[in-house]
């Protein structure tokens, strides 16, 4: 192999990002340039970015998850009724979502692992389950009136730095460790790249497996305490197709579809991708239509890119 | 008897790094059975494939009917009168028995250029009743057949196609004895109506039942062609192995001391029956045996991946339960598997990933975070005792050749430290430089005072490395063998099925 296209292999998807960014910059350089701007895209990605580091782990395992927007939906609802201004502390409404994320993601992994069942079909069939939960509770009313410390978790600043950022920085820097430093990670790869050879290696296959997913069901309650406070309610559509958009990030960031294969750097680009690309093309006053062809194509190209190498 | 249908000659076949065929011959006379034999990796199944079109010889004739005709694709073979009834069926299951025997020939009504399903129904009734005497509804999807069925109608289907000459591979390795009956009177049917049959089996007993002539094929080469009246077992299993013990095995003399292994009564409904043998430290113990034998669903037990239903397993005299790999890891049992790519390795991962997958907890601080520089430094090390041939240990496995996939095997193995280490099928498909250093391997680990059980089809590896031999066949065991008993012979009779104690 020779080293020019080693280096394409290695950082091809990093090279992409910064030609993206270098045209966003060209054809609108007063407005998509400031610190501002900037700062937004990064807050406006944080959401779909915690959970993509999730979703990274799930298909680097040869999964899917396709109940993390619905997950999001139910325990956001049910922590944000726990919110309201001088009612509980507010670890409460945080410690009832991440409960209820990681229980629903446990119940993800359990069916996927001793069930047998394609995380295809069985985190369908969790779509539409919390879906439908979330709607139950509350009666399909969106809940409002949240206290001032929860919104400040979505709209808040420390030091400048508004606080769903440096909660995705935590989890890229969580998720980073956990991947690539421990031997949890490693399993991971194992279990994506051959899963007999990984349970003949001694590896508690069905473990990883709940273990996994558990972790996806825990960051999209995350992103829902997020969400919901960054927007000041909880709503019943809330994360509606926010699984396809964690899906692209982390494909369009490298990881293999078929497993084995991924890492979270790759995941982070394509997170970024995916936020420039939608910031830019409104800057430039590119219809939502137009966009929506545009990421779709990026996606299957971003796959077809994959195989080729 | 009758007139030559076809002959094949000099077919030679290499596939990268392997002569599989070094110019063999056969010639197949109309209206007989004849029988293909041969170890495996003999080239039966490679000849039968360039026959039937799905593999094209380096060089070589094949002569039907008189005329040269080359045969490119399957559809071509068929074309000339060539169908092959393979051993693992593949029907299209939610079709139905009428639609699988025409498939790709349907009937089309004239006028509506739809299917005709009723007349390829009712086609497929008479051709079923006719051919082959049985009553089957042919709108039944396939998939509610039994494999014996499956079989009947994979035949119609050639029938249909006008073959003259049917190859079946291993057609009994899965259908009952009474199904096995109603088979024979069908191909004796088919030889009364002036079609040959090629029929590939292991099972000696079937061989001279059904066949008239017998082909025996080894390593590649053609060993000779007889009639089955004027061959017996031991003559036959002669031409098969009869092949001089002259490759130099590193084979040494260590001492061999307690037992460390034992199993009794040993078994799995359907794969093996009544297993109990020992294992001593320094020893290495070969299992020989035909495919199928149960060997290696014998050692799977053992090591946890696929438990046994009942029966011990003691490791120094203490009963213990082995439930899982994990549990086999703990009681330091090691599993080099056969299947190098779908069970051995994990392709895509570096070679530095597949070392220490097995024991990724020593490498580990708290058991949690990796040690990456530890890790780096103990796989290279391992990587470098075993002789692996690479770039760095960052490549990806897949790169690999078989010889140095099999040595990250042992090296990950190697790196848990094991007392048993179990060997299947070691050197299969990988180099004669490589198979000679890993067999030195195995001597060193015999030394260090491992147990070793070592599964292989390959005699002459059996013989040259074992220190005893335990003979499997069809789930039992048939014989075990002292180093000096070793007889290639006696081993084959043992493995197609007869206990030594009644070999003279």
């Amino acid at each position: 192999m020779t080293k020019s296209k080693h280096f394409l292999e290695k950082y091809g998807i990093l090279l992409a990002f910064i030609i993206l960014f270098a045209i966003m910059a060209f054809m609108r350089p007063r407005t998509f340039l400031t610190v501002n701007n900037q700062l937004n895209i990064i807050r406006q990605v944080s959401i779909n970015g915690i959970m993509a580091i999730g979703m990274t782990f799930v298909i680097i395992t040869g999964g899917i998850d396709l109940s993390v927007g619905s997950m999001l939906a139910y325990a956001s609802i049910v922590a944000c009724s726990f919110a309201h201004p001088g009612e509980y502390p507010l670890y409460i409404p945080i410690l009832v979502a991440l409960g209820i994320g990681a229980v629903l993601g446990c119940v993800n992994g359990t069916i996927v692992a001793k069930g047998k069942v394609a995380p295809f079909i069985a985190t369908l069939g969790m779509m539409t389950v919390a879906r439908g939960l979330t709607q139950l509770f509350n009666g399909g009313r969106p809940i409002n009136n949240l206290s001032d410390e929860f919104n400040f978790i979505g709209g808040g600043s420390l030091a400048g730095i508004p606080l769903p950022v440096i909660i995705f920085g935590c989890i890229i820097l969580f998720g980073w460790f956990l991947l690539h430093h421990t031997r949890f990670g490693r399993y991971v790869y194992a279990i994506g790249g051959n899963e007999t050879t990984a349970k003949v290696s001694g590896i508690n296959v069905n473990k990883i497996y709940i273990q996994v997913y558990t972790l996806m069901g825990l960051l999209s309650a995350l992103s829902g305490i997020v969400l919901s406070a960054r927007v000041e309610t909880a709503t019943v559509i809330a994360g509606t197709g926010y699984e396809l958009d964690a899906i692209a990030a982390v494909i369009i960031g490298g990881t293999s579809a078929s497993g084995g294969k991924g890492t979270i750097f790759g995941t982070i680009i394509g997170v970024l991708i995916m936020g420039v690309l939608s910031n830019g093309l409104d800057l430039i006053g590119v219809s939502s239509y137009y966009q929506q062809i545009i990421k779709g194509i990026i996606i299957v190209g971003a796959v077809l890119l994959d195989k080729k190498k | 008897m009758s007139e030559i249908c076809l002959e094949m000659k000099d077919i030679t076949k290499e596939y990268p790094g392997v002569k599989a065929l070094k110019g063999v011959q056969f010639k197949l006379k109309k209206g007989t059975v004849h029988a293909l034999m041969g170890e495996n990796g003999a080239g039966k199944s490679t000849l039968m494939k360039i026959l039937c079109g799905m593999e094209t010889p380096n060089s070589g004739q094949i002569i039907l009917g008189g005329n040269e005709v080359s045969i490119p694709d399957v559809r071509t073979g068929i074309k000339n009168g060539i169908s092959m009834i393979h051993q693992e069926l593949s029907p299209v299951l939610e079709m139905s028995v009428a639609e699988n025997i025409f498939l790709g020939r349907e009937i089309i009504k004239k006028i509506s250029r739809k299917v005709d399903h009723k007349s390829m129904n009712q086609q497929a009734q008479e051709l079923l009743k006719e051919q082959v005497g049985i009553e089957l509804n042919p709108a039944l999807k396939m998939k509610n057949l039994s494999v014996a069925q499956m079989q009947m109608v994979e035949i119609v289907k050639a029938i249909s196609q006008d073959a003259n000459i049917i190859i079946m591979d291993e057609p009994t390795s899965s259908i009952t004895e009474n199904e096995v009956e109603k088979l024979f009177a069908l191909i004796r049917k088919l030889t009364s109506q002036g079609k040959s049959i090629i029929y590939i089996s292991h099972k000696m007993e079937e061989i001279f039942q059904i066949s008239d002539e017998i082909t025996v094929f080894r390593d590649g080469q053609y060993i000779g062609t007889d009639l089955s009246s004027n061959l017996d077992d031991r003559a036959l299993i002669k031409m098969m192995v009869g092949r001089e013990l002259n490759e130099i095995y590193p084979k040494e003399e260590v001492p061999i001391t307690d037992i460390l292994l034992e199993t009794s009564s040993l078994s799995k409904e359907g794969k093996f029956k009544d297993i109990s043998f020992s294992l001593r430290k320094g020893e290495i113990l070969g299992f020989a045996g035909l495919v199928g034998a149960g060997r290696t669903e014998l050692v799977e037990a053992i090591f946890g991946f696929k438990p046994a239903d009942s029966g011990d397993i003691l490791i120094n005299n203490k009963k213990v339960n082995i439930k899982s790999p994990q549990d086999g890891i703990k009681n330091k049992i090691a599993f080099i598997s056969e299947d190098r790519k779908q069970v051995g390795l994990n392709l895509i991962a570096s070679i530095k990933d597949n070392i220490t997958l097995a024991n990724m907890k020593s490498y580990c601080i708290g058991g949690i975070a990796i040690n990456h520089s530890c890790e780096r430094r103990l796989s290279a090390e391992y990587a470098k005792k075993l002789n692996v041939k690479m770039s760095s240990i960052d490549m990806a496995v897949g790169k690999l050749s078989g010889g140095n996939q099999q040595k990250v095997i042992l090296a990950k193995w190697i790196s848990c430290d094991p007392d048993i280490i179990i060997l299947d099928e070691p050197t299969r498909g990988i180099d004669v430089g490589a198979k000679a250093e890993i067999y030195k391997i195995m001597v060193e680990l015999a030394r260090e005072g491992k147990a070793i059980i070592m599964i292989t089809s390959e005699m002459p590896e059996a013989i040259g490395m074992s220190d005893r031999i335990v003979v499997l066949s069809n789930g039992k065991m048939t014989g075990v063998f002292d180093r000096n008993e070793f007889d290639q012979e006696k081993i084959m009779l043992c493995a197609s099925g007869v206990n030594k104690e009644e070999i003279s």
